[in-house]
């Protein structure tokens, strides 16, 4: 298990996928992975492809691991249901809940066999 | 048939050259516009759908009088979304929540909510896009992304874009990126300044120190060197025209609306020196407008309460997140946008317990916890209409395709006349 700082947001895939429909494959693909650099996915000791568990104080969710540019200890995840598990409702007056920079843990996950996307357990 | 200067209504930038071909009432091409506009415009449903009432097909009247019902029983209803509808459905929104006694609030909250707070503690100095083009020489954006979430803004608005004073594009302009990661933006820049995430406001703060003179008795301040930032200073005022575009990373982060407050201070300050201006990356297509419209119909924003008769405004007791998390809405109805998508979790999870109303063109996620989904006609494809772009310029959107559904204007309209029969 390895700490890292959790930064969700929008890329260019998951603008396109949200208009084929929330529950077509391009969108569970564009928005159910979380992405880390190369050193760190080899400290975590996963493949690329391979899935994950990914926890913060509000939630858990598995995701597919994708290698990305990012600094060392941060992870991605698209805003999507995937990402909405991982962030908490607290606003501290403003409305607006903390979507980036949020503590989360990240482990290997062999319980089940890898799936395409992954937003199970982001749906109400 | 070929339809020219189409306004295409997915993000803030609106923009306004897309070419669709149309043969049989269906898109067959689209030209000019981004992946996510294309997507949008080849993706679009526009053919007859029938509401649904518990998930069983029902005819209009049908739909509405239970939606009518619905936010009648209800004791503290909420209506939130509007960002990707017309700014003439926004209007009827808000006279229904007036109507109703209802919560009312936009996807701003969730996006330059905490910008908008910040405006108003400490003013905005901005200006057109079309100013950015002409002029602009400095461009910085800080905590955006525009290369993944504008995609021609660069192009048409800021980095690329040839104007009047800045005739060779990119070569007449600095680019700056300021980011707490590498990105396809940051890869575009002449400058990449790394913030570690949570220190925009440190930055900030930094970089006024610096404009005042002041000396720093340290080497860096979160993350960025005190040269690098001395450097981006003595750009800073040494301009001819500069912008900050701004986005989530500065509005979503700890401090929020007081990290907007510093940055709009910085760019305050800047214009003792020369012309200095900013500007919020707005992400959906009408979202500016949602606040405009709020604005000159109840004052305020977003976060509007009409439970006393009149309009309250409070981020935090009437944002959408906090009214649902603290399960204080008891029926609500969700007008162009998909807050099951995109909700933490605790707050989406509120929609399928209570009675929720869906006004949307998609069978999105919140449509499928929904009690009541009324498929609506797309502002911008099937239906015409106006809409703010991200400078806060209202544009039309135009009617490409025919479409058998009604507007959101028209459903709402509907809803408010049967709300006041139930009343009555």
């Amino acid at each position: 298990m390895s700490e890292f700082i959790l930064i969700t947001g929008r890329t260019s895939k998951q603008g396109a996928a949200l208009h084929k429909g929330k529950d077509s494959a391009e969108y569970r693909l564009a928005t159910g992975f979380v992405s880390m650099n190369h050193e760190d996915r080899e400290h975590l000791g996963v493949e690329a492809g391979r899935r994950v568990r990914v926890r913060t104080a509000f939630g858990e969710t598995e995701l597919e691991l994708k290698e990305g540019k990012l600094p060392p200890g941060m992870i991605f995840v698209p805003m999507g249901p995937a990402a909405n598990v991982l962030i908490g409702a607290e606003t501290q007056g403003t409305g607006m809940p903390d979507s980036k920079g949020l503590k989360a843990e990240v482990e290997p996950f062999t319980t089940s066999p890898p799936k395409l996307g992954g937003i199970e357990g982001g749906l109400v | 048939m070929k339809i020219e200067n189409v306004v295409c209504p997915f993000c803030g930038c609106l923009c306004d050259d897309i070419v669709v071909e149309v043969e049989d009432s269906r898109i067959t091409a689209v030209k000019n516009a981004c992946a996510s506009g294309r997507s949008l415009f080849l993706n679009a449903h526009t053919q007859a759908v029938q509401p649904k009432v518990n998930g069983e097909e029902v005819d209009w009247p049908q739909a509405i009088d239970a939606a009518a019902r619905i936010l009648n029983d209800a004791a503290s209803p909420l209506i939130y979304g509007l960002s990707s509808t017309a700014s003439e459905a926004q209007r009827k929104a808000i006279a229904l929540a007036d109507l109703l006694g209802a919560t009312i609030d936009s996807t701003s909250s969730v996006c330059h909510g905490p910008t908008t707070i910040g405006i108003q503690n400490q003013g905005e100095p901005t200006c057109t896009l079309g100013e950015v083009k002409h002029r602009a020489d400095l461009l910085i954006f800080w905590g955006c992304n525009p290369a993944e979430a504008h995609q021609r803004h660069f192009s048409r608005y800021s980095a690329l874009a040839k104007g009047k004073l800045t005739p060779n594009g990119r070569k007449d302009r600095t680019v700056v990126v300021v980011d707490v990661r590498p990105t396809a933006s940051s890869r575009r820049a002449d400058i990449f300044l790394q913030v570690r995430p949570g220190c925009d406001f440190e930055v900030l703060a930094a970089l006024r120190a610096l404009l005042k003179g002041q000396h720093l008795d340290v080497d860096e301040v979160g993350g960025v060197g005190v040269v690098q930032l001395q450097d981006l200073v003595e750009r800073m005022k040494s301009c001819r025209f500069g912008m900050i575009f701004f986005g989530m990373g500065v509005t979503q982060t700890g401090g929020k609306h007081l990290n907007v407050a510093e940055l709009l201070t910085l760019v305050a300050e800047l214009n003792a020196y020369t012309r200095f201006t900013t500007m919020p990356m707005r992400g959906h297509g009408n979202v500016a407008g949602a606040d405009s419209t709020l604005t000159w119909q109840t004052g305020y924003p977003f976060a509007v309460n009409f439970a006393r008769g009149y309009p309250q405004y409070n981020p935090g007791e009437f944002t959408a997140v906090d009214v649902l998390a603290r399960g204080e809405a008891d029926a609500a109805l969700i007008i162009a946008s998909d807050p099951v998508a995109h909700f933490p979790r605790q707050a989406a999870q509120r929609l399928s317990q209570i009675p929720t109303i869906v006004l949307d063109p998609e069978i999105n996620l919140t449509a499928q916890v929904a009690r009541v989904m009324l498929p609506t006609a797309i502002y911008g494809v099937s239906a015409a209409g106006t809409a703010y772009r991200m400078d806060n310029v209202p544009l039309p959107l135009k009617k490409v395709v025919e479409s058998p559904r009604p507007t959101d204007e028209q459903v709402l309209d509907w809803m408010i006349e049967r709300v006041k029969t139930c009343l009555a």
